[in-house]
């Protein structure tokens, strides 16, 4: 039975692949012949967006608003009026956090307008020392979690008001600040919604798979045309996002929320609204924390993409250190994004995981002594300003804030560290890039690019078939249709040349690495530390290393993207693995398998399909790097995105050049999760 | 100077912008606007200037260092005539979409052939108006830097006929013997120099690479310097590449007509171009003295190159730089506050 089944699976594997080369190679290359290019039916889609857009936002209903600069009326649409006032709220609220943190004058005029506060000076708000916020960040972390949060929390503030990249980094976090907790409750509600209402579940199953999976750089230019560049625009992008992980995760744990658990509580008389926030919520708190955890790290992730639409902060000064070189600056303003993250991370699941005690009875000192300590540290921290005054001559209070010219600085050290490195490696390295080059990627690419449309279809459906079905090969078919009907399939044929190379590299690099370090705890802990590192760590700091080295070339775009793509792959190898029950081992060491054998008839079956989940983000991650990897230059749809910018047609171009990249990866997405839903159902693991 | 007359100058520098397919009949329709909006202007605010608003003008910050600090150097100028200012990251593209719909107000580095494209688009949509232009003038060109010339890898350079002998110099791991030519992204230019390329005859030895963005040519110039080795990019002055020195190849002369999009065959170098300021077209009445400040703004190639390595030689910060330039040089922008 079990040798016929796998004999039909090869068998159909081989047809699938003779009809497709059959295709390949009898196919002629010629315009006209539709089974070499589809016609472009919706090439004029882009167009047709751009002039909608432009239409409700610059023509539809106009409505006279009074200007008091110019004084006088100007007829303004309302849609751009409703989308100015929304950008309007969200900047307000940046503009609070962020006064609150660096001082300012913004909040006070949002009441008063900026003639009053011009007159009255006295009105600015001054900054908060940097000293209170290193030690109300070390005195939460301890009161919520113990003393080793608290070092790291506060040593991580001291890190970034010591290099003196303060205003930038507190400019970042006022953003994430904002963007963070709308997301929270975004995804909250909507995983809320979504898990009481079937239809509304169906529905915006599609429009999380789009919003994951499109590149970000794509509705950069419509969340900007809508919303106008500046902080709030960053937000918005970053709200979008960051909050699909969170609903996704939300509906998840609310699903896995055990019977037993909900019965229990009906039979205690709870209210509807009771049973939902009292207990299901509480039950389904693992899952819907490692959605606040992505949520957050998705929010840093976007701090530079986020500068390209007006977003100040450490993104902004990065692209800027980036474009004068300075490799060092620019490492030290990742450093600090990544720090922010983990610490917003770290406190936000020590505050989820805190422990209510209902029958404590405590005296007034247990119960204040949380807002008592903040209270002495606000204090103290305003105490030594005038200590700082004194004790510093320079004009530099570094009790207070210490500007970028007078923080510590490593930037020589790694400056010299890539100087060494370009010297020293350069020459060796351009044989390989040369013999990479000429007898992988090119025929590689050439290969994608000889694809016969019709042949490309047979394959992809033909897959499709054989995971799932009719259902799934149509699915993919319709993804790929979308596609070859603009007229960007040859772009997107490059695209997936490079995505293809990628994920084969990373797959195998991910794999080994896992399968090596789920073997010990601490290895796995501290592996996966650096995928987490490496998720929020800036890509674009390592775009100019790899160009200095490899050049403007498709080398340096797959170095970049495997980097990138790596984490995924080795993340789910090492978590698969390691979930796999002691007990099933331990039966395989009794019945005398030796480790091989124990691991490719039990450990590896069993972790596959979380591994194949996997190899699933490698492929998103690797078309996300890939379109980043125009910044580099490449001959794909990311360069068409990234001109798209700057298009006439950009809102258009962008969005359906993004969709076209979605629809890529969720193509394979699908194949990839039928097939591991399969399997666990045959595993009984589901 | 009043209002009015602004707006004529203003619109006359319009006007006398290189045609274009129907741009000269935009232009027209601009002209009208903007005369209309002097009148409007000119009725509200009478003889005597009006007061700037305390609304702060916002000014764009892209990713290359002069334009950071010339940001700043302006944005110092207006707070010295008592107006706000506040300053907003943008993408170099994207911004004047920014400025037509007043999200941003100015844009004080136009260049003609990377962002003249942009600029046009978003002025035939309206909203965006021409406020002048500095004395620089910039070019935009194929070039070498210095050492390729010094060290003689290429004879004959900087005449572009020389590049017809030494394409294998220029050769790299992806241009399969080819000579390589490393062009800005494609959004810059379009085909441009694929298309000189081809008009001169250097397409059989030579073929052009677009990179993605600045950094990317930045950094394989820094590599190619290391080395020692030869490189052709795409680059422009004033840049912070003139410090290190950087010589443009010498095409044939351009002249009107000669690039594809214009009717010719492309086998010509680049104009020297214009460095323009860009405003919204509420700004002359919202603050009218600030404006007219902005109009007499003009920096020359050597002022620009300053404020660049301030901060790329001296490793000033941006906001430090402005501060030193500021100070240094009150002789030449005091006069345009007055």
């Amino acid at each position: 039975m079990r040798a016929r089944l796998i004999h039909s699976t090869g068998f159909q594997l081989v047809t699938l692949g003779s009809i497709f080369l059959a295709l390949y190679f009898t196919i002629p290359a010629q315009e006209g012949n539709y089974l070499w290019r589809l016609p472009h039916l919706i090439a004029g889609w882009p167009e047709w967006i751009n002039k909608s857009v432009d239409f409700l936002l610059f023509e539809w209903l106009p409505i006279d608003i009074y200007d008091p600069e110019i004084d006088d009326y100007e007829k303004s649409p309302l849609l751009k009026e409703a989308t100015r006032a929304f950008s309007t709220g969200i900047l307000f609220c940046i503009e609070i956090v962020r006064e609150l943190l660096l001082g300012g004058v913004k909040t006070i005029v949002a009441f008063t307008g900026w003639q009053y506060a011009s007159e009255h000076p006295e009105l600015a708000w001054p900054a908060l020392p940097w000293t209170i916020v290193a030690a109300g960040t070390a005195w939460l972390g301890y009161a919520l979690k113990g003393p080793w949060l608290a070092t790291f929390g506060g040593l991580s503030v001291v890190y970034i008001a010591v290099f003196g990249q303060w205003e930038p980094a507190m400019q970042t976090l006022s953003l994430v600040l904002v963007a963070a907790p709308i997301s929270l409750i975004l995804g909250l509600l909507l995983g809320i919604s979504a898990f009481k209402h079937r239809a509304l579940e169906a529905a915006l199953g599609p429009l999380l798979n789009i919003a994951q999976t499109m590149p970000h750089f794509s509705y950069l230019v419509p969340v900007m045309v809508l919303f106008g560049v500046g902080d709030h625009a960053g937000a918005i992008a970053t709200i979008i996002f960051a909050t699909p992980p969170m609903v996704r995760l939300t509906i998840l744990g609310l699903k896995n929320v055990p019977l037993e658990i909900v019965e229990a509580a009906m039979m205690n008389g709870c209210t509807k609204r009771q049973l939902m926030y009292k207990v299901m919520i509480p039950a389904a708190k693992r899952d819907i924390l490692i959605g606040v955890n992505q949520m957050i790290m998705q929010c840093l992730a976007l701090a530079v993409i986020a500068s390209f639409i007006g977003a100040k902060g450490l993104g902004d000064n990065l692209r800027l250190a980036l474009n004068g070189l300075r490799i060092g600056q620019a490492l030290e303003l990742g450093i600090c994004i990544v720090l922010i993250a983990v610490v917003l991370d770290r406190l936000s699941l020590a505050w989820a995981n805190q422990k209510t005690d209902y029958f404590a009875d405590q005296n007034f000192w247990v119960r204040s002594r949380f807002s008592l300590i903040f209270a002495a540290i606000f204090i103290g921290g305003m105490l030594l300003i005038p200590v700082g005054k004194l004790l510093f001559s320079d004009g530099v209070n570094y009790f207070y804030l210490i500007p970028p010219s007078a923080g510590i600085t490593t930037e020589s050290f790694w400056q010299s560290g890539v100087d060494w490195m370009v010297s020293n490696w350069y020459q060796g390295l351009q044989g390989f890039n040369r013999g990479l080059i000429v007898n992988v990627l090119v025929p590689m690419k050439a290969m994608f690019l000889g694809m016969p449309v019709i042949a490309t279809f047979v394959l992809t459906m033909g897959i499709g078939f054989m995971v799932g079905g009719w259902r799934s090969m149509l699915t993919v078919g319709l993804f790929l249709l979308f596609i070859a009907l603009t007229d960007w399939w040859d772009r997107a044929l490059i695209t997936a040349y490079m995505a293809t190379f990628a994920v084969i590299v990373s797959v195998t690099i991910g794999f080994i690495v896992g399968v090596i370090s789920a073997g010990s705890d601490r290895a796995s802990r501290i592996v996966l530390l650096i995928c987490d590192t490496f998720q929020t760590f800036p890509s674009f700091i390592y775009l100019i290393p790899v160009i200095m080295l490899f050049g403007v070339t498709d080398t340096s775009v797959l170095i970049a993207v495997i980097i990138y793509a790596t984490i995924p792959a080795t993340r789910y190898t090492v978590e698969g693995l390691r979930a796999v029950p002691s007990s099933l081992k331990d039966l395989g060491l009794m019945s005398g398998a030796n480790w091989l054998q124990r691991f490719v008839n039990i450990e590896l079956p069993l972790a596959l399909p979380h591994i194949m989940l996997g190899i699933n983000q490698t492929v998103i991650f690797a078309l996300f790097m890939v379109i980043i990897g125009a910044m580099i230059g490449t001959d794909d749809l990311g360069q068409y995105i990234l001109k798209a910018l700057s298009d006439k047609n950009g809102i258009g171009n962008g969005l359906m050049l993004g969709l076209c990249v979605a629809f890529m990866g969720l193509a394979v997405d699908h194949v990839i999760q039928t097939w591991a839903r399969k399997q666990r159902a045959s595993l009984g693991l589901a | 100077m009043n209002v009015e007359k602004q707006m004529v100058i203003l619109s006359q520098n319009a006007s006398k912008r290189p045609s274009k397919n129907n741009w000269e009949e935009n232009m027209l329709n601009r002209l009208n606007r903007t005369l209309f909006a002097a009148v409007i202007a000119g009725g509200l605010a009478g003889p005597a200037l009006a007061e700037d608003s305390a609304e702060p003008i916002v000014i764009p910050t892209h990713n290359w260092s002069s334009q950071v600090v010339m940001a700043y150097v302006i944005g110092g100028i207006f707070n010295s005539i008592g107006d706000k200012v506040e300053y907003v990251p943008a993408d170099t593209q994207a911004v004047y979409e920014a400025i037509r719909n007043g999200d941003v107000t100015i844009s004080h580095e136009v260049w003609q052939s990377t962002f003249g494209a942009s600029f046009y688009n978003a002025m035939q949509k309206g909203g965006v108006i021409d406020a002048g232009t500095h004395a620089a003038t910039t070019l935009e060109e194929l070039g070498v830097p210095r050492y390729v010339i010094e060290k003689n890898l290429c004879p004959g350079l900087p005449n572009w006929e020389a590049l017809k002998e030494c394409a294998a110099v220029f050769a790299t791991a992806d241009s399969d013997g080819k000579g390589r030519i490393l062009e800005g992204p494609q959004s810059w230019h379009g085909d441009l120099m694929p298309d000189r390329i081809k008009a001169l005859g250097l397409d059989d030895k030579y073929v052009v690479k677009f990179a993605g963005s600045g950094d990317a040519i930045w950094a394989e110039l820094a590599s190619a310097k290391k080395e020692g080795r030869g490189i052709i990019t795409f680059n422009w002055t004033p840049n912070f590449t003139d410090a290190d020195g950087f010589d443009f190849i010498q095409f044939p002369a351009y002249k009107d007509g000669c690039r594809k999009a214009d009717g010719g065959d492309g086998s010509c170098g680049s104009p020297v171009g214009w460095l323009k300021k860009a405003a919204n077209y509420k700004f002359p009445k919202t603050h009218p003295k600030a404006y007219t400040v902005f109009t007499k703004v003009s920096f020359t190639t050597e002022q620009i190159g300053q404020m660049a390595a301030l901060v790329d030689i001296d490793k000033m910060s941006h906001q430090d730089a402005a501060k030193k330039w500021l100070a240094d040089n009150e002789a030449v922008w005091k006069p345009w506050t007055n």
